[in-house]
C-alpha cells in the first residue's frame, strides 16, 4: 500500500503511546508545531493492556493546559486505529492537518 | 446619624466623650452587673461590656449588655472573632440589635491561651478588620457577608480597638488606617501610660489625615497599686508601662498608691483632652467602677451632656 | 504525605507575568509521591509557562530544578550560588516550600505554585485522601484505627450524627461517613463497648489552636 499522507505530519515513532508522556506533548507544542495528535492501538487492543487508554488521559490534560492557557485545546488529539489500518492512518493525517489549517499557525511560533 | 447611639450623639456634637467598661461576673449573678452600672450611670456616655475578656469565662457581653440597657445604661457591645464563627457573629448582631444594642467594638480577641479554657478550640473566622466590614455591609448595605437581604438591618455605632503600644511601631497606623477603611466609627486605644509614644502615633494619624474620619477615644486605666503596674508592664502583651510611672507610685506611701494611681489617670485625661484629634476617653477602670464617678468628677468631665 | 493541587495556570501565569527569568523548584518529597511538585511536574510547568509566554509574545526564561526537599535548610542552600539570577521562583513543594525558600533568601521573590491540601494517603493511583489533621494528640486507637477529627466533617467525638446515611456523610454522597466505619469496624471486633463511654472534651492546646507548633528534640540537636 503506497498511501499519501501529508507531507507536514512527522511521525514520531514509540513501541506503546503509554510512552507518550504529558511532556512530550508540550514540547511539541513549545518548539512551535501547530498541532500534537497520538495515534494509538484500538481501545482495548493495547499489547501492554492500557498503553493508550493513558496517552488517551494525558491528551486530555494537555488539552486542558492548554485551554488555560488560552490556546486552543484542538491543536492536541488522540486517535485510535489498528497497525493494519493504513488508509485509516492516512485519513487521520489528513483530517488533522485539515483541522489544523483551519485553526491557522500555533501563536507560540507566529509570536516569538 | 448612622445608629443614634448616646455615644455616636456626644461624638458627633464635638463634646469629649467618656466611656467606661464593665466586666460581666464570673457566674449567672446579674446583681453585678447591676451594681456596676450604678457607678457608671450619668459618669459615661456609654460603657463597653467586655466580651469574655482575657479569654475567661464569664456572663456573655449581649446579656450583660441587656441589664445596662435595664439600668439605663447605655452599652457598647465588645464582640470578639476568637469564639465565634461568622454564621454566629451575624446572628448575635442580629440579635443584638433587635434588643436595643446600638454601639459595637470589634475586637479579634485574647487568644484562649491566656485564658481559663487553654484547651479550648479556636475560631477566629474572622478577624477584627472583617469584623468591622461585616458590620459595616449589615448596616449600610443591610445585607450579610453573602449578600444575602436582610429584613431589617442593624444600625450599629462601629467602634474597633487600637494598640499604639504593641510592635512593630511604624506599622500601627496603617493598621489604624485599615480599620477606618473597613468602617470603624470610632476607635478606643490601648490604655496609655507612655504618652510620649502615643503622641507620636497621634501625630502620625494626624498627618496622613486619618482623624478627620473617625472619632479616636484614648484608653485610661487608673492604677491601684504598684502591682498592678508591675503587673501590666511585665505581664500583659503589648502594653507599655515606663518605669517613671512605677517610680511615681513607688513614691508614696502604700495606702496612698490608689490615690496617685486614680492622680495619674486624671493627669492623663488632661492631657488627652489637649491632644488634637481626640474626642475623648475611654476610661477603663477595672474591677474599679466604684471609682469612676470621682475619676470623671476630678478630670472635670461632669455632668455628662444629655442629648 | 503532604497532597496538594497545582494552582491554576492562569493564577500562576499572572503572579510572575513581569519577569522575564524564573526558576521553577520541585521537591523530590512528598509532592513527588502525589505528582504534583515533583521533577516531572516541574517540567510540565516550566513548558505550560513558556509556551503560554511565547503565545504572548513575551518570551521568558524558565529554568527546572528540583531539591532533594524544600523543608531542610541544607537542600534549599543548594540554590545559593543560582538564585541571583533570576527575577523569582515558583515552588511546587507544599506550603513549607516557598517559606523555606523566602526565609533563606530574603531577597527572592518567591510564589507558591500549588495549594497545598492535608496530609492523607493514596485510595487508588491517582486519588488521596485526608486521613490527618495533626492534632498533637493522636487518638485513633480508641475509633477502631480511623481518626474522627481528620474524617468527620464536624470532628466529633461521638458520633455518628443524625446526618449519617447509608455510610456517607450528611455533607455529599461523596464523603463517608468515618462514624459509619468506626461503628462497623468496632461491631465486627466485638468492641462496641468501648462506644458507649463518653469522651471528654478534648485538649486541643496540642493541635494548631494552641498557637504555631514547634518540634524540640535535644538529643538530635547538633
Amino acid at each position: 500500500m503506497r498511501l499519501s499522507y501529508p507531507t507536514n505530519v512527522k511521525v514520531i515513532q514509540v513501541p506503546c503511546t503509554g510512552r507518550v508522556d504529558i511532556i512530550h506533548l508540550l514540547k511539541a507544542i513549545e518548539e512551535g508545531a501547530d498541532g500534537v495528535y497520538v495515534a494509538g492501538c484500538l481501545e482495548g487492543e493495547c499489547h501492554y493492556l492500557a498503553g493508550n487508554l493513558k496517552a488517551k488521559k494525558r491528551v486530555k490534560y494537555v488539552k486542558k493546559v492548554l485551554e488555560e492557557i488560552g490556546m486552543e485545546p484542538d491543536r492536541v488529539e488522540m486517535f485510535n486505529m489498528s497497525s493494519s489500518e493504513g488508509p485509516r492512518f492516512a485519513a487521520v493525517a489528513r483530517e488533522m492537518t485539515e483541522k489544523i489549517k483551519a485553526l491557522g499557525p500555533s501563536p507560540v511560533r507566529s509570536n516569538s | 446619624m448612622k445608629a443614634g447611639s448616646n455615644l455616636e450623639k456626644v461624638l458627633t456634637a464635638g463634646i469629649f466623650a467618656i466611656t467606661g467598661e464593665c466586666g460581666p461576673p464570673r457566674g449567672a449573678n446579674a446583681e453585678v452587673v447591676r451594681e456596676k452600672a450604678k457607678f457608671l450611670k450619668g459618669n459615661v456616655d456609654s460603657v463597653n461590656v467586655t466580651d469574655n475578656q482575657t479569654a475567661v469565662v464569664r456572663m456573655s457581653s449581649l446579656g450583660a449588655s441587656l441589664i445596662l440597657i435595664q439600668e439605663g445604661v447605655e452599652p457598647n457591645l465588645q464582640m470578639t472573632a476568637r469564639d465565634r464563627n461568622r454564621i454566629a457573629v451575624q446572628s448575635d448582631i442580629l440579635g443584638a440589635y433587635a434588643l436595643g444594642i446600638r454601639n459595637m467594638l470589634c475586637l479579634s480577641g485574647d487568644h484562649q491561651k491566656f485564658g481559663d479554657h487553654p484547651e479550648a478550640k479556636n475560631v477566629f473566622d474572622l478577624d477584627s478588620m472583617q469584623l468591622i466590614q461585616t458590620v459595616k455591609k449589615m448596616r449600610d448595605e443591610g445585607t450579610l457577608i453573602n449578600g444575602h437581604k436582610l429584613d431589617g438591618a442593624p444600625k450599629m455605632f462601629i467602634g474597633c480597638a487600637a494598640n499604639p503600644f504593641a510592635d512593630p511601631f511604624e506599622f500601627r497606623v496603617y493598621r489604624l488606617a485599615n480599620k477606618i477603611d473597613a468602617g470603624a466609627d470610632f476607635v478606643q486605644t490601648q490604655c496609655i501610660y507612655n504618652l510620649e509614644r502615643f503622641r507620636k502615633w497621634v501625630d502620625q494619624a494626624n498627618d496622613m489625615g486619618l482623624l478627620e474620619n473617625v472619632f479616636l477615644m484614648g484608653g485610661v486605666t487608673p492604677m491601684k497599686s504598684v502591682g498592678m503596674a508591675k503587673y501590666m508592664k511585665n505581664s500583659v502583651p503589648g502594653m507599655d508601662v515606663p518605669d517613671e510611672i512605677i517610680k511615681r507610685l513607688q513614691g508614696v506611701p502604700k495606702g496612698d498608691q490608689a490615690k496617685e494611681g486614680i492622680k495619674i489617670a486624671v493627669e492623663t485625661i488632661h492631657q488627652l483632652r489637649e491632644m488634637k484629634g481626640i474626642a475623648g476617653v475611654h476610661l477603663m477602670a477595672i474591677e474599679w467602677e466604684e471609682r469612676v464617678p470621682e475619676i470623671v468628677e476630678m478630670a472635670g468631665m461632669l455632668p455628662r451632656p444629655v442629648l | 504525605m503532604i497532597v496538594g493541587e497545582r494552582k491554576p495556570l492562569g493564577d500562576i501565569l499572572d503572579m510572575i507575568k513581569d519577569y522575564k527569568k524564573v526558576l521553577v523548584v520541585g521537591c523530590k518529597g512528598c509532592v513527588t509521591v502525589c505528582n504534583v511538585g515533583g521533577e516531572k511536574e516541574v517540567g510540565i510547568l516550566a513548558s505550560s509557562i513558556r509556551i503560554s509566554r511565547k503565545k504572548d509574545g513575551n518570551e521568558i526564561t524558565v529554568d527546572e530544578r528540583t531539591l532533594e526537599r524544600q523543608c531542610d535548610p541544607e537542600y534549599v542552600d543548594q540554590l545559593k550560588d543560582i538564585v541571583s539570577d533570576y527575577d523569582a521562583m515558583v515552588s511546587i513543594a507544599c506550603g513549607v516550600g516557598p517559606q523555606f525558600l523566602a526565609e533563606r533568601y530574603p531577597d527572592a521573590a518567591v510564589y507558591p505554585g500549588i495549594n497545598t491540601q492535608f496530609m492523607g494517603g493514596a485510595l487508588e493511583h491517582g486519588v488521596w485522601a485526608e486521613r490527618c489533621q495533626g492534632c498533637g494528640a493522636c487518638l485513633v486507637h480508641n475509633f477502631g484505627g480511623h481518626c474522627p477529627i481528620a474524617r468527620c466533617s464536624k470532628s466529633l467525638l461521638h458520633g455518628p450524627c443524625g446526618g449519617s446515611s447509608g455510610g456517607k456523610c450528611e455533607i455529599s454522597k461523596d464523603v463517608d461517613c468515618v462514624w459509619h466505619l468506626i461503628v462497623e469496624k468496632l461491631a465486627k471486633q466485638g468492641k462496641m463497648d468501648s462506644l458507649r463511654k463518653l469522651v471528654p472534651t478534648k485538649n486541643w492546646s496540642t493541635s494548631r489552636d494552641g498557637g504555631p507548633r514547634k518540634v524540640v528534640r535535644e538529643d538530635l540537636k547538633l
